[in-house]
């Protein structure tokens, strides 16, 4: 006979549905049974175990799109059991991670370990993308249908940009015929060459070579111009620039199949994070100037960026104390994203339910998963969270096995209560 | 200038302003007083410099440790000269060789320096911000001899020496740097150094070898070498630097030569009584003419060397006193 819990006392949020109201939720097993405003309003049901939410929120749990797996390859900067105790520690339900592990996951093979891997670490929900291109080299296809029958989700070069264009366009083209989304990094790798941050004055004080905003620009305005040619489903990954925003938009206008999202650095912090050399600040795309991290905001406010993803990059300190020309890209981001998420409610940019549906239905959406909504039937994948809780982030404090965070001491607002994962609880504060 | 006692510390022979950094690892971030001190006390050692019995014993018992990452024989030469003039302990370590190659990271030679009690280190390294890291990682007190294209601060210093010691101030003149600025932390630090003590800065260079919005730098910019060095008091040359051209920068040297290498009738633009001046190690015939940079009226190129061992010693000794401003 499958558990049965009963959320009661909670407020109940669904950017799905629109559902913002006080009720109860009922997990049957490893599903959603039941939920409403009028649930359980006739008494206390009978059920294996109650958790009163104390009206705190309620929602599916979230959904980060763009993680980097350190296993296989790397596991002194992150084990498969560190990035789930992270993941669950921050509300997130299922991660999707980059094809960057070494071996890349080019290869079946690789698929099923991290599946195997991440049953037996039982933590959140581990997916992938395979890469496009065999060893993320950018040259020849990748067996796209066997991979995603294996179960990877997407297919994405990781953070490199399939720079060659007809590769690109074979790529959009052939993944197409399995209904397979591409995700690019837009980086024109020849403008980026050896840049370590964004180009400009702050770059040139501190001689550091720069990577122009029109290294990304040009990649995704090349990309629609093939996705135009091809018809395939395309999705810009990690927008950071006012320019390349404004592209996504105008193809969507045009009735294009594109899609974006972006990572919390590009609205929480800009290239002044960088100061005077701070590896931690050093990710990829660069941090961008103000006024591209406004129109990031204005972006996901009008709804031309669909998604916000964590960018969780662990490295380890011999990987970032270093001068700022050999520390690698990166932060860590699954235990801030939604905190980060919310400041974009708590500043006024963007109404709960829409922010809450970046990390939640759209990725759900994107990566054709049947979690991110409340709905009868579906996974119980939840969060319990209080939104507006302040705390202040502390990189000892963090899960994960790498502690590069850009946000140590940062004051943020919205902790999370518990975390569930096919109707068990991961995770309790 | 009066003799210099040899027992005590130069003094600026000004006020009592006392210089209030623990490292000197740039330009930026100094006063015009915290300048004008490190020239004023300059000034005496290239006094103590001329004489036959060079040495005093300012530095006696400290150890300077010059740290190089990059190749280098001028400046180091010239930290070793100074730390020595002074009768400090000088050890040379020359890193790119050894360690490096054996793995160990920038925090790890920290580690071990603090381990041998140096009082100064003279760092150079090839990546911008390299210096800053090693100076919140060891005891001591960092000057920087040059980070990536970061700052070069006491090459600006020697130059701003060699032109006050010429000129009688810095304030007013106008100075063109010219060549490749985009590659070049003398560029950085001579235009933070000359701002700040008020000259007015033009910079000449094609547009390839400019850093991104420069201009915000309060200079002026020009891409044509005859109007960038108009009435100039001060013609500064960069080396084309070669080995950092990875890229096309210029298309030849030839190019390079016909359009921004300084000749004398490129110079003839500038002010009469115009001086030229060159970090070295030059390329002739790439950036400046043999005439030129051996016209003893006009180049100040040796004269910047003998400056160098000056300023070295002034930032030496002013790093190495007891006070309690010695802050970072």
């Amino acid at each position: 006979m499958d558990k049965r819990i009963a959320f009661l006392n909670a407020r109940l949020l669904d950017p799905a549905s629109g559902l913002d109201a006080p009720g109860a939720l009922l997990i049957q097993g490893n599903q959603i049974a039941d939920f409403g405003p009028d649930l359980f309003k006739d008494g206390a049901p009978s059920v294996d175990e109650t958790v009163d939410c104390g009206g705190m929120c309620l929602s599916a749990g979230l959904i980060d799109m763009r993680v980097q797996l350190r296993e296989p390859g790397a596991e002194h900067k992150e084990t498969i059991e560190s990035i789930g105790d992270a993941a669950i520690a921050g509300g997130v339900t299922t991660l999707i991670s980059l094809p960057n592990t070494d071996p890349v996951i080019d290869d079946v093979s690789v698929v099923e370990f991290i599946a195997r891997r991440a049953q037996e670490a039982n933590r959140a929900k581990i997916r992938c993308y395979g890469s496009v291109t065999r060893g993320t080299r950018g040259t020849e296809l990748t067996e796209m249908g066997l991979l995603s029958e294996a179960g990877a989700l997407a297919f994405t070069d990781g953070n490199r940009a399939i720079a060659d264009a007809l590769v690109m366009r074979r790529a959009l083209s052939y993944a197409k015929g399995f209904d397979l989304m591409i995700m690019q990094h837009p980086e024109e790798p020849a403008l980026a060459s050896e840049g370590v941050m964004n180009e400009g004055e702050i770059a040139t004080r501190l001689g550091l070579a720069g990577i122009p905003m029109v290294a990304e620009t040009m990649m995704v305005e090349r990309d629609l111009r093939l996705v135009e040619l091809t018809g395939g489903r395309y999705h810009a990954g990690h927008l950071s620039t006012a320019q390349a925003i404004e592209a996504v938009r105008g193809a969507k206008k045009r009735g294009l199949a594109v899609t974006c999202d972006t990572a919390p650095n590009y609205f929480a912090l800009n290239e002044t994070a960088v100061g005077d050399y701070r590896t931690f600040a050093k990710v990829s795309p660069p941090l961008r100037g103000e006024d591209d991290r406004r129109a990031v905001v204005e972006g996901l406010a009008d709804g031309t960026i669909d998604a916000i993803a964590s960018d969780h990059t662990p490295h380890d300190q011999d990987s970032k104390r270093l001068p700022f020309d050999q520390a690698e890209f990166g932060a860590v981001g699954l235990e801030t994203l939604l905190p980060l998420t919310l400041e974009l409610y708590h500043n006024g940019h963007l109404p709960l339910l829409d922010a809450l549906a970046k990390v939640t239905a759209a990725p759900a959406a994107l990566m054709g998963l049947p979690c991110g909504k409340l709905q009868r039937g579906a996974p119980a994948d939840l969060v319990l969270f209080d939104p507006d809780r302040p705390w202040q982030i502390d990189e000892q404090k963090l899960r994960s096995k790498s502690k590069n965070t850009p946000y140590d001491e940062r004051p943020v607002q919205g902790v999370v209560m518990r975390t569930i994962v096919e109707g068990h609880t991961a995770y309790a504060a | 200038m009066t003799a210099p006692s040899k027992s005590s510390r130069k003094s600026s022979g000004k006020s009592a302003y006392r210089f209030p950094h623990k490292h000197i690892l740039g330009i930026e971030g100094l006063s015009a007083e915290s300048i004008g001190l490190i020239l004023d006390l300059s000034d005496s050692y290239v006094e103590q410099s001329r004489q036959r019995d060079k040495k005093s014993d300012v530095l006696r018992g400290r150890t300077v440790i010059n740290l190089f990452f990059e190749n280098s024989t001028r400046t180091r030469t010239s930290f070793e000269l100074a730390g020595k003039r002074l009768g400090g302990d000088v050890i040379n370590m020359s890193v790119s060789s050894s360690s490096i190659k054996k793995g160990e990271t920038l925090i790890d030679t920290a580690m071990t320096l603090n381990a041998m009690h140096a009082d100064v280190l003279c760092v150079r390294h090839p990546n911008s911000g390299a210096v800053q890291l090693l100076s919140e990682k060891v005891n001591c007190s960092v000057i920087s001899g040059g980070d990536g294209t970061h700052e070069h601060p006491t090459q600006a210093l020697l130059d701003a020496l060699t032109i006050r010691r010429r000129r009688g101030k810095i304030a007013g003149l106008t100075v063109a740097i010219c060549g490749d600025i985009l590659h070049s932390r003398v560029a950085r630090s001579n235009i933070h150094l000359l701002s700040t003590m008020g000259a007015r800065v033009r910079l000449v260079a094609p547009p390839t070898l400019l850093p991104a919005e420069v201009e915000r730098y309060g200079v002026e910019v020009y891409n044509n070498i005859k109007d960038g060095i108009a009435d100039c008091d001060i013609v500064m040359m960069l080396r084309l630097q070669q080995e950092r051209m990875k890229g096309m920068f210029v298309p030849s040297i030839r190019e390079y030569f016909h359009y921004f290498g300084l000749t004398g009738d490129k110079l003839s633009f500038a002010k009469p009584d115009a001086l030229v001046m060159h970090p070295g190690p030059m390329n002739r015939g790439v950036e400046i003419d043999s005439e030129i940079a051996d016209d003893l009226d006009r180049s100040l190129i040796r004269e910047q060397v003998e400056m160098g061992v000056a300023v070295r010693m002034a930032c030496l000794d002013l790093l190495t006193r007891e006070q309690p401003g010695n802050v970072s």
